[in-house]
């Protein structure tokens, strides 16, 4: 028996010791040192203050910004313990709505949506919520739909906001990998800074 | 379905297979202890648990020795699990996680499943993950892809007594396959974006004035070896389809590949091993016909959206986008969902309980099928084998020869123990499943109602037999019940199936190796790849399809009548 369970412990455990702390507390002094920005989440800062992360989506329901997609994270309920109440783009707890394709509860969600948007033929991503509840992009289609709203709300032409919308639009990956796509949170900030 | 779509696919697979060749030269060169570059590292885990790397083992000291490791892991595991709120690296003051779930959880990952019942960012410390789960994470896999260099062995010579020495094999395709492999491609990860860092959360001030904590934590490099070693769970909550996690078309791009690239090596290993690389490609060809296939039909399900939804104003341009990411868009995330399921891998870049009920029954039915399509590391290739085995049986009997692989006379005994090793899925899955629909207490964790409900549980249990890992999220996970039964569906999926896989590895071993004559049926050509296509599809999908028919067919002809629940 000890000559079975002898190997086990003592290779579990210096493996153990090697794999779950030397060499990833070493790879995150590497990691710390060749990518910073990267490694500690892509922040983005203003005046000093962390506004954001690049990577990250967040909560946008002033007219005067582009809206991100609707998001299914949730937290907790201060009124009712134990329970959770909606709050989108809560990064703390990454979530999605998890219901299925005859969920009765999605199609009414998807139906409001749609009617909120003014109906008609509304981009999927702006009607549907994401997996991570997270997603920092929406479609150059859904931007496009939202250009008048901003516009009005900022008292600025169309046409410079299109501009802005143009260079802020990001291809395929190499011109080939993933879809076209609007960072929003990056749109915004650059709508802030038109002056 | 667009071109530009299949050319990504297109891309990604060429990727992987230019990878597979030269790395499964590599892993038979570590299989035969050509590969020294840690030497010292290797002799003081030697000498520190006793071992004599030199000296074989039969298959019974061989599994002895693997599950004792695995039961270490597992105790070590659990123990980190429930002690996390006194132990270090805990900055947000967690708690211990329940008995249920550590339980649950530490099988999980010694299994190699990964099936999460906790979400990432809300239940682990940072010391849970980097100490318990990323090492779970490598030791699992160098468990499945040692097991598989045993079973190859055994093809090779004839008399074999020995089947090599578990922990020899263990210990070197850790320091020389996994560990390196992960090094390199966590530092791609960070620069791709994923942190890694020490630090629990950042907070923020967004834009319209509310405030956002940005998780962080040691997350790029455990998200590395989660796909190369197929475990699949999580450094976050959501897994891959994390902005942190899998932060654009690249990363997911790579992950895919990193979750097929070993699976997909170890197959041209095996030809190396038992000297014929002919062999290794045929195995190789099945797996990899049936990746395209399926990817195919979850394209096509999935871009083509909802009818649902359309109906209620949807644009169909971009597909059904409940549960997924506009940077991966549709061809992306069928593919991952392809290979995750097909590989045993487990992680996600959207939400399969969202899919529309055929995009949703193709990464059930993948699991189904015995998880050797590709399967996960090392026991695709064993699970593949034992179907091969099978394969000749069923040609034997239909022109009355003993039926041979590689030389080795397949006979009854051998015949009973591979059965038996098939069994193991079925039961598990249908058994556990069909008690849990008619228990109360079970069906309590069931979000949507309908057929979709049935699809639910029976994803549940096919992902936990067949060692998956990965979900239809909605069903709620952390109940005694579920955590109990999915825990030993886990157990049998991996143990129940392998240890009768090693008694068939050590009798093949034993036998005498014939040379080929005339009267020899080739398992190297197309009409051996085929054979075998339909023996894992009689024998693995057909057990299936009235409990399929009841939950995702059913639901897509409810779909189509324009019925919710």
């Amino acid at each position: 028996m000890r000559a079975i369970l002898r190997p086990a412990f003592a290779v579990v455990g210096l493996f153990t010791l090697l794999l779950g702390l030397a060499v990833p507390l070493g790879f995150t002094g590497l990691a710390q040192l060749a990518f910073p920005a990267q490694a500690n989440g892509s922040l983005i800062e203003r005046n000093g203050h962390v506004i954001g992360s690049a990577l990250l989506g967040q909560d946008f329901a002033a007219a005067r910004y582009f809206h991100p997609r609707p998001s299914a994270t949730t937290e907790a309920d201060p009124d009712h313990p134990g329970q959770t109440r909606a709050a989108p783009y809560n990064a703390a707890a990454s979530a999605a709505s998890q219901l299925g394709p005859t969920s009765a509860a999605l199609l009414a969600a998807v139906r409001e949506r749609v009617a909120a948007l003014g109906g008609g033929r509304v981009p999927a991503d702006a009607a549907t919520a994401s997996g991570s509840g997270l997603d920092p992009h929406i479609s150059p289609a859904n931007a496009v739909a939202q250009m008048a709203r901003v516009a009005a709300a900022r008292g600025l032409p169309e046409a410079r906001i299109a501009v802005l919308l143009q260079a802020h639009t990001e291809g395929r990956e190499f011109g080939l990998l993933g879809e076209p796509r609007v960072n929003v949170l990056r749109l915004n900030l650059a709508l802030d800074a038109l002056r | 379905m667009t071109w530009n779509g299949w050319a990504q696919i297109a891309l990604v697979l060429a990727c992987v297979l230019a990878a597979a060749v030269p790395l499964g030269r590599y892993i038979a060169a570590i299989a035969t202890g050509r590969v020294a570059f840690l030497a010292p590292v290797e002799r003081l885990l030697y000498a520190a648990g006793g071992i004599d790397p030199q000296r074989g083992q039969g298959w019974r000291a061989y599994a002895l020795a693997m599950l004792a490791g695995n039961a270490a892991g597992f105790l070590l595991l659990y123990a980190l699990l429930r002690l996390q709120g006194v132990l270090p690296l805990n900055p947000q003051g967690l708690a211990g996680l329940s008995p249920w779930l550590a339980f649950n959880t530490a099988v999980s990952f010694v299994t190699n499943t990964n099936w999460q019942a906790y979400s990432g960012e809300v239940a682990m410390s940072g010391l849970s993950q980097m100490a318990g789960l990323a090492v779970q994470n490598f030791l699992s896999a160098a468990t499945g892809i040692a097991l598989a260099l045993a079973v190859s062995r055994a093809f090779a010579a004839s008399g074999l007594r020995d089947l090599g020495n578990f922990w020899a094999d263990f210990v070197r395709v850790t320091l020389y396959l996994l560990l390196p492999l992960a090094l390199v491609l966590g530092l791609v990860f960070v620069a791709l974006g994923m942190p890694q860092s020490l630090a629990a959360s950042v907070q923020a001030t967004t834009l319209e004035g509310g405030t956002q904590t940005i998780p962080l934590g040691p997350a790029a490099f455990q998200i590395a070896i989660k796909h190369l070693g197929t475990n699949g769970g999580g450094f976050f909550g959501v897994n891959s389809a994390h902005p942190f996690e899998g932060p654009s078309a690249l990363a997911t791009g790579l992950q895919i590949g990193a979750q097929q690239v070993i699976p997909f090596a170890l197959a041209l290993t095996f030809g190396r091993i038992v000297g014929d690389l002919r062999q290794g490609r045929a195995l190789l060809a099945v797996m990899l016909a049936s990746v395209v296939l399926a990817t195919a039909a979850i394209y096509a399900a999935e871009a083509g959206g909802n009818p649902l939804h359309l109906a209620a104003g949807i644009d169909p341009a971009l597909g059904n986008m409940e549960g997924k990411e506009v940077r991966f868009g549709q061809a992306l995330a069928a593919l991952f969902t392809a290979t995750t399921t097909g590989a045993s891998c487990g992680a996600v870049n959207a939400m399969l309980d969202s899919f529309t009920p055929l995009g949703g029954l193709v990464p059930m039915s993948l699991i189904q099928l015995g998880e050797v399509l590709p399967g996960g590391v090392g026991s695709g290739l064993y699970g593949m084998l034992v179907f091969a085995m099978l394969a000749v049986f069923v040609a034997g009997l239909m022109v009355g020869r003993t039926p041979e692989y590689l030389g080795k006379k397949v006979q009854a005994r051998e015949v009973k123990l591979a059965m038996l090793a098939v069994l193991v899925l079925p039961v598990a899955i249908l058994g556990f499943a069909a008690v849990s629909l008619v228990l109360p207490a079970a069906l309590g964790s069931v979000q949507d109602q309908g057929p979709h409900g049935l699809s639910e549980m029976l994803y549940a249990y096919s992902s936990a037999s067949g060692n998956n890992g990965s979900a239809f999220g909605g069903l709620t996970a952390d109940t005694p019940w579920l955590n109990t039964t999915l825990a030993i569906a886990m157990l049998l999926g991996r143990f129940a199936y392998v240890v009768p896989v090693m008694a068939l590895a050590g009798s093949l071993g034993a036998k005498p190796k014939s040379p080929a004559g005339t009267g020899t049926f080739p398992t190297h050509g197309p009409l051996f790849a085929g054979l075998l296509a339909g023996v894992i599809l009689i024998l693995g999908g057909l057990q299936f399809m009235p409990a399929l028919a009841l939950g995702p067919l059913a639901e897509h002809f409810v779909l189509l009548a324009g019925k919710t629940f």
